[in-house]
């Protein structure tokens, strides 16, 4: 016999490691994502007076698996005698092999749980909750906190999306090398979209919104372990890169600090070395993408001392390879702003003024931030305070609108 | 498990836009979908011009012209395949031609049950195992 306290004390550790492993070989094993859970739970549930008897297994992982696993086959049987297709599934369940729990496997189930999560076929406002539910085990509760709306509201986006795997078959399975890019660009989407919304909550209340960004930043190493594809490199690194300058980017008084006029004391060197490292090695694959891109920008900002001693040439030169590869409005407007520094205010502001006569990014309040910023650099008083007040209408988050706020104030 | 293909199209644009797709183009595909095993039915439609919608109220039959729904894109044709997982429905419906100037929406087939057994009005032909539940 073994103290009970010493079976949860232990169980609670194998919980905490090994239950998103667990839980993606049982959804494999018994094909639906309920059937898993409910297996997964009835697992520890059992273990807890079994191994106060019995010991703790050699491989707890391998025991809860298979526990599980049976506990769901009986429960069907059960069920079966009111419902006929119950019986057929049991049936076939069983009919299937003991599980083979070799490491490969198991990992594979992971990258499989990642995929099937960020499917594209299930709509995109479901594929974040429900990664972060599946994937990283936050309740409903926490990620209703963390996205600012109710659990209820979150629970049904899961609830859909999990029928939608059901009804609709999506196949648990990692894309075959055709699907590839097309897949993984989902899902680094859903990771990148987890990261923001951590990163772009800067207030001291929403504290648990920035631990969304080092959920982001654990997805995206445990994507790279299993999956070492250049843009993964990209994306953990741009992430990583961003992070780094976390403590820098907010005064004491919750105020927002520019690029330009952080202390750069405070940025973590442990992650930019990291960063810069995954960058280098992302760019000499030369497959690489718009993450890898976007991350060896954000390094030429880290390896520069001071503000003054950006590499400007190089940044416009990142700039015009992402905007080849992905030709979007907001990448110009940042392009133009590289721009600015190293031609001059006019330059830029002809940039934004196209942009902006295109009909593009109109109701983009960084467009309107850096054509004020450039009319204010020219003199244009009148025109640098009419853009910041388009901009203020357009946001709003509170250090955003007190920084443009104390912008206008200035002029 | 079988999904209907529905293949939707501005009528105005179908025949008409430098990238349309060719009868003999579409005819080729489809036999392509045939030979790989996945085809259960396919065809073209003419246009919702020729279209009647008919209901059934109260006993009372109602006809009118035209189709159930005015949309922005009209149904054009349709492919009934018989697919692994909706991975492989996505890839057979992402290569029928009329996709490059319309759009298809993919939908998985409902089983009809007897209420008596709670089986399936008919077997299901081909059963692979995905994360949905077989």
């Amino acid at each position: 016999m073994i103290a009970e306290a010493e079976v949860r004390q232990q169980l609670e550790l194998v919980y905490r490691q090994e239950s998103r492993r667990i839980l993606a070989t049982l959804i494999r094993l018994l094909g639906d994502f309920d059937l898993a859970e409910e297996a997964l739970h009835e697992a520890f549930f059992i273990a807890v007076e079994r191994w106060q008897r019995d010991g703790i297994p050699a491989s707890p992982r391998a025991w809860l698996v298979s526990t599980g696993r049976f506990k769901a086959i009986d429960g069907l049987r059960r069920r079966a005698r009111f419902d006929v297709s119950q019986a057929r599934l049991a049936q076939a369940l069983e009919s299937l092999e003991a599980p083979d729990l070799c490491e490969d496997d198991v990992e594979d189930d992971r990258l499989r749980l990642i995929f099937t999560c960020c499917h594209p076929a299930l709509a995109a406002d479901a594929q974040v909750p429900l990664t972060l539910r599946e994937v990283c085990d936050l309740t409903t509760e926490e990620i209703a906190r963390a996205f600012l709306t109710r659990p209820g509201a979150i629970a049904q986006r899961i609830v859909r999306a999990k029928v939608k795997i059901r009804e609709a078959r999506i196949p648990y399975q990692v894309p075959s090398l055709a699907e590839l890019p097309e897949r993984l660009e989902s899902v680094l989407r859903v990771i990148y979209l987890v990261f923001n919304e951590g990163y772009s909550a800067t207030s001291g209340a929403s504290l648990t919104r920035s631990d969304l960004s080092e959920e982001a930043i654990r997805l995206g190493r445990l994507l790279l372990e299993l999956l070492p594809d250049p843009e993964v490199m990209g994306l953990l690194a741009l992430m990583l890169l961003q992070a780094s300058r976390n403590r820098a980017r907010t005064s004491a008084d919750g105020e927002l600090v520019l690029l330009d006029e952080q202390d750069r004391a405070l940025w973590d060197r442990a992650l930019i070395s990291e960063g810069c490292a995954l960058v280098e090695q992302a760019l000499r694959s030369r497959n690489f993408g718009p993450y890898s891109l976007q991350a060896a920008i954000a390094a030429v900002h880290a390896e520069a001392a001071t503000a003054a001693d950006t590499d400007w040439e190089q940044i416009i030169g990142l700039y015009d390879v992402l905007l080849r590869a992905q030709p979007s409005a907001v990448v110009e407007l940042n392009r133009a702003v590289a721009l600015a520094r190293r031609d001059g205010p006019q330059a830029g502001l002809a940039l934004v003024d196209a942009i902006l006569a295109r009909g593009e990014l109109l109701d983009y309040h960084l467009a309107h931030c850096a054509k004020a910023e450039f009319c204010r650099q020219l003199g244009q008083t009148q025109q640098a305070r009419s853009a910041f007040e388009t901009a203020l209408g357009m946001t709003q988050v509170t250090p955003e609108r007190r920084f443009i706020e104390r912008r206008l104030s200035q002029l | 498990m079988k999904y209907l293909c529905l293949v939707y199209c501005d009528e105005g644009l179908l025949h008409n836009d430098p990238d349309s797709p060719a009868d003999d183009e579409c005819l080729a595909y489809a036999e392509s979908v045939h030979a790989s095993g996945r085809m259960l039915a396919a065809e073209a439609l003419k246009p919702t011009q020729t279209a009647t919608t008919v209901r059934m109220r109260n006993g009372h039959m109602s006809i009118t012209d035209g189709p159930f729904a005015e949309t922005k894109e009209q149904l054009a044709g349709f492919y009934l395949i018989d697919a692994r997982d909706l991975n492989e429905a996505l890839q057979i419906a992402g290569k029928i031609p009329a996709a490059r100037v319309g759009s298809v929406e993919v939908r998985p087939v409902r089983e009809l049950r007897h209420a008596q057994t709670g089986e399936p009005s008919n077997e299901p032909s081909t059963d692979h195992r995905g994360a949905g539940r077989a």
